[in-house]
């Protein structure tokens, strides 16, 4: 065999072996999973926002909808308005969202008035209930500690240790 | 405003299959390179050797499609890569001692990473949750100290090439500290996954560090004086830095305090240093460490002089498979193994493979994120870590980093109780990442609130 051969071979072994490198490396591009935090651009700056004309209205139908509880306005997320967690959202799942400290719960708090796992948010009847799973420090709706599953509106403040969330759609 | 929303990764089977070939394609590449470069020909048993290989990694792969299809679609490639190119390096050290494919090492090597990968097979398997290894946290505890002892005892235990790290048993050896390494890596993440919240609380501030409080210095000091017996007795450092390191790194993962690394590293510094000053087989391997061409150094030993030497010749490409020296070096097929690749494929080559390794830890650490559940997160982060200790522990060794110790490269090396190990690792990494992959069911088993009970049905 030829010199310039045995060279091919030679190289040839060790650019494929980086080429296997970058190979693995694109899977890896193309497997994140897990999570995904998306920022929302502020109502006033986003330039192609709700329809124009509707944005003004939004308040007073949210203020409508939180009084009547119609059935139009049925939460589908959970908005965390107090706490470390300020801003999270997330959706409402019908088999029920899990809130507590440990990783399985949907909302994870790192709050330690929080229990591993502090309360559960389902729907029943095409209402959405919050129960507490036996937590420590309790689960407040309207800032009553709650003993039974309680019905959740939109608005409702339901605190978790130092944590608010309220429904939204 | 946020928002969180969760999304499934892909199964990555396919892609996985494709890598596998790849890999294989890879190492049969680097077989015709040692074939042509020592022979002057193909090799004749390319095919069956080849199909042989191939034959054993996709049992592998299909076994995952089978029973972990949401699997890390990485590890295998990776692992199967390493396992070729160690299989292609000691077949080519078989030529250079002039030993037949029949009597040659590479053969046995090939038989045992036939058996690794079907222990691995069973593994997957066998176990389908790995949360059932949480049971044995305890007796994993026993057996782990015992494998790690055993080559102290009297009869069994051998001393081979300065360290005590080899059992014997008639015709068999076998390095017990390879498997007590996943055994104590089980027992690690059930121990701490009970006692990160004691150990996790703070005591004093000093110098804007969190010190742990006093009393639960406890299980620290415990492994610290079993790490330093390991040093002494076993006159073996790379096993003793596994261990301590294993327990240090899992300590700092589940509580989230650099002190416990800061006290570790301490610890283990004080410890070896006393060592040092006491035990002559320590100032020895120091000796050769820091000064490895001096006259005396070479009169012990010119192993490492030697491996330095070659990665030396071979440069930044590499002289080529089959055509530099590694077998001068002692070990070169195994402690050695990763000079003798600097020789013949380069500085280019060399970091291709450790960029091998990097990839490997990281998606043990990935699965780790991953994982939902605590005790998976410590084992997965624990073997993964395990792993780039020992790559650290090995590389170092013959780069002259730290003190060169006696043992394997994982995958790379010959030895049969090293790569069962390895791919054990792989595949118990595999079946925690499976269960950190696959999606969660939307709708779960019915919770406690909702569940009918038999009172209420009647």
């Amino acid at each position: 065999m030829s010199e310039l051969t045995l060279t091919i071979l030679r190289l040839g072994l060790l650019v494929a072996l980086w080429l296997f490198v970058f190979a693995i490396v694109g899977v890896l591009r193309g497997d994140l999973y897990g999570t995904r935090v998306t920022q929302r651009v502020r109502r006033g700056t986003e330039p192609s926002g709700p329809i124009p004309g509707a944005s003004p209205a939004r308040p007073a139908a949210l203020k409508a909808g939180m009084l009547s509880g119609r059935r139009g306005s049925h939460p589908r997320k959970l908005v965390v308005t107090e706490g470390p967690l300020s801003g999270t959202s997330l959706p409402l799942r019908s088999q029920g969202t899990l809130i507590g400290r440990s990783p399985e719960c949907a909302l994870v708090l790192d709050d330690d008035y929080a229990s591993g796992r502090h309360a559960r948010i389902f729907e029943q009847e095409g209402r959405w209930l919050v129960e507490d799973l036996g937590s420590t420090n309790g689960t407040f709706v309207d800032n009553r500690r709650i003993t039974a599953p309680t019905p959740l509106e939109l608005g409702t403040t339901l605190r978790i240790g130092r944590t608010v969330v309220e429904l939204a759609r | 405003m946020t928002v969180v929303s969760r999304f499934a990764p892909r199964r990555g089977r396919n892609v996985e299959l494709l890598l596998v070939v790849a890999a294989t394609a890879i190492v049969l590449l680097a077989y015709v390179n040692v074939g042509v470069n020592t022979h002057g020909e193909v090799p004749s048993s390319l095919l069956v050797l080849g199909g042989g290989f191939l034959g054993i990694a996709l049992a592998f792969h299909l076994v995952l499609r089978w029973r972990a299809a949401y699997a890390d679609p990485i590890l295998l490639p990776v692992a199967t890569l390493l396992n070729g190119l160690g299989l292609v390096m000691i077949h080519r050290l078989d030529i250079a001692h002039g030993r037949s494919i029949g009597e040659g090492m590479a053969l046995r090597q090939l038989m045992w990473s036939a058996l690794a990968v079907g222990c691995a097979i069973a593994a997957i398997i066998i176990m389908r949750d790995h949360r059932v290894l949480r049971r044995y946290t305890f007796t994993a505890g026993l057996l782990g100290f015992v494998l790690l002892l055993l080559p102290i005892l009297p009869v069994i235990g051998s001393d081979k090439n300065g360290s005590k790290i080899w059992i014997s048993l008639g015709p068999f050896s076998f390095q017990p500290g390879e498997i007590a390494k996943i055994i104590l890596a089980i027992f690690f993440a059930g121990y701490f996954v009970q006692t990160r919240d004691a150990l996790s609380v703070a005591g004093r501030r000093v110098l804007g560090l969190t010190l742990p409080r006093a009393r639960d210095l406890g299980p620290i000091l415990v492994a610290w004086v079993l790490a330093i017996g390991v040093l002494v007795v076993e006159r073996d450092l790379g096993s003793s830095l596994l261990f301590f390191g294993l327990f240090v790194a899992l300590l700092y993962i589940a509580t989230e305090r650099i002190s416990w690394i800061i006290i570790g590293l301490t610890l283990f510094a004080a410890g070896a240093y006393a060592a040092y000053l006491m035990f002559g087989h320590v100032q020895t391997r120091v000796l050769l460490w820091l000064d490895t061409f001096s006259q005396e150094a070479l009169a012990t030993s010119d192993q490492l002089a030697k491996g330095l030497m070659g990665m030396g010749a071979g440069g930044m490409v590499g002289t080529g498979l089959g055509r530099g020296r590694p077998d001068i070096t002692y070990f070169a097929e195994s402690d050695f193994i990763i000079p003798s690749f600097g020789e013949e494929l380069g500085m280019v080559g060399l970091f291709a493979i450790l960029v091998l390794y990097a990839l490997l830890v990281e998606r043990g650490l990935r699965t780790a994120i991953g994982a939902r559940d605590g005790f998976g997160k410590l084992l997965a982060a624990g073997l993964a870590f395990s792993v780039a200790l020992q790559c650290f522990v090995v590389v170092g060794g013959v780069t002259r980093v730290i003190p060169l110790t006696g043992l394997t490269m994982p995958f790379l090396s010959q030895g049969g109780s090293s790569l069962l190990a390895n791919w054990v690792i792989v595949a118990i990494l595999l079946r925690i990442s499976d269960h950190a992959r696959r999606p969660v069911p939307e709708s779960g088993p019915t919770p406690i609130g909702e569940a009918p009970t038999q009172v209420v049905k009647l």
